[in-house]
């Protein structure tokens, strides 16, 4: 066996390593550790004002798959008690049974279904979300901003998602008026590789 | 015949008592009211800042009433078996703490972000920081099961002063209402 066969081997391994992982997805957990991730909600108030608020506790995971983001997924789970929107009274009325009714439904959850990507690179990811009871097929809309490695010897990839949920379909009904139909949801997730 | 004397309640107990219960009635009324309150009722922040102003001032009347009571003579107990002077003594007690804890409990979940308590939109009660997990939902969560426990005792006290009057007829009742001796107070 000479020197520049036993190379080209090498660099075929080497090759056919490199693809099968770019092609496998990753598996990341959610940095809720050093919270490099939020969940955030944002509702008018009256109409005449954003009010905005966040989950404080939860976790959860995603693969992620560059060159083929279909084969992506992700899941999240929620402590709906940990909301808070900066009141001890707002939220406190925020978790009892006029609202998230938290005793009952003490997680949310979000899993994925499918992950498709548009033109533009961002990704629409359809799934399963449970909120007060009440299980809806919903669309994140997201986008990568950015992966790596970080400077601890790790690998990190995060989103930004958005999407909207209307209240009523949760079996939320307590009247915020007209303008506060609807709740704007904003995860920002970053996870690192496993 | 301001002060209590062995015989009987002297006015100041008398006007403390009424006036302490009605109060205590309205706040309960209030709070059930208040909460169920939706956003667009213009009660909606005007009804809970005058439970709290209200809920205030019957504290206060209530701290003087326990001076009031330290300092005074107590009346004797009516003739009743044992067991039911021990009874009414105990309820007596428990009112008394149940309006503190009530106050207290009150207190915590409105100042559970270190916010002053304000009485009357005037006088600002400077917050004690706790710092409790989710202060404002245990502390309404006591404040819930106080309020109807006292509601509940209330209305026992109530009929036990009227079955005092009905049936046993003594003084129990009478002497809430007047200065006069309760060995004078007869009727049938």
């Amino acid at each position: 066996m000479n020197k520049s066969y036993l190379k080209i081997l090498t660099l075929i391994a080497a090759l056919l390593l490199f693809s099968t992982t770019s092609h496998a997805a990753e598996h990341y957990q959610i940095d809720t550790k050093g919270m490099h991730a939020s969940i955030n909600f944002k509702i008018k108030h009256l109409g005449y004002s954003w009010l905005k608020g966040r989950f404080e506790k939860f976790s959860g995971d995603f693969s992620y798959d560059a060159k083929q983001p279909s084969n992506s997924q992700v899941s999240v789970t929620i402590d709906t008690a940990s909301v808070n929107s900066n009141h001890a009274e707002r939220d406190k009325h925020l978790r009892s049974d006029e609202f998230l009714d938290v005793k009952k439904y003490p997680t949310a959850a979000f899993k994925s279904q499918s992950v498709t990507a548009k033109a533009d690179g961002s990704l629409i990811i359809k799934g399963d979300f449970s909120l007060h009871g009440v299980k809806k097929t919903i669309e994140i809309h997201a986008t990568k901003v950015g992966e790596g490695k970080d400077p601890w010897g790790g690998y990190r990839a995060g989103f930004s998602g958005t999407t909207r949920l209307k209240l009523a379909d949760y079996g939320i009904t307590y009247n915020l008026g007209p303008a506060s139909t609807h709740v704007d949801l904003a995860l920002e997730i970053e996870g690192i590789r496993q | 015949m301001l002060r209590n004397s062995p015989q009987g309640y002297g006015w100041v107990s008398i006007l403390l008592h009424w006036s302490i219960a009605f109060a205590l009635f309205g706040l309960f009324g209030l709070g059930v009211w208040m909460v169920e309150l939706g956003l667009y009722d213009s009660w909606y922040h005007k009804a809970p800042a005058l439970h709290i102003s209200l809920g205030v001032v019957t504290v206060i009347f209530m701290l003087f009433r326990y001076g009031w009571r330290w300092t005074n003579p107590v009346p004797a107990p009516v003739p009743q078996p044992n067991l039911l002077k021990l009874a009414a003594a105990t309820v007596h007690q428990l009112f008394y703490f149940l309006v503190l804890a009530l106050g207290i409990s009150g207190y915590m979940i409105s100042t559970a972000e270190d916010d002053p308590l304000l009485v009357f939109n005037r006088v600002a009660i400077p917050a004690i920081h706790f710092n409790l997990n989710n202060q404002a939902d245990l502390a309404g969560e006591i404040h819930f099961w106080l309020a109807w426990s006292l509601i509940i005792f209330a209305g026992i006290h109530a009929i036990a002063a009227l079955k005092h009057h009905f049936m046993n007829h003594d003084a129990t009742l009478i002497r809430m209402l007047t200065t006069r001796p309760q060995k004078e107070i007869n009727h049938e």
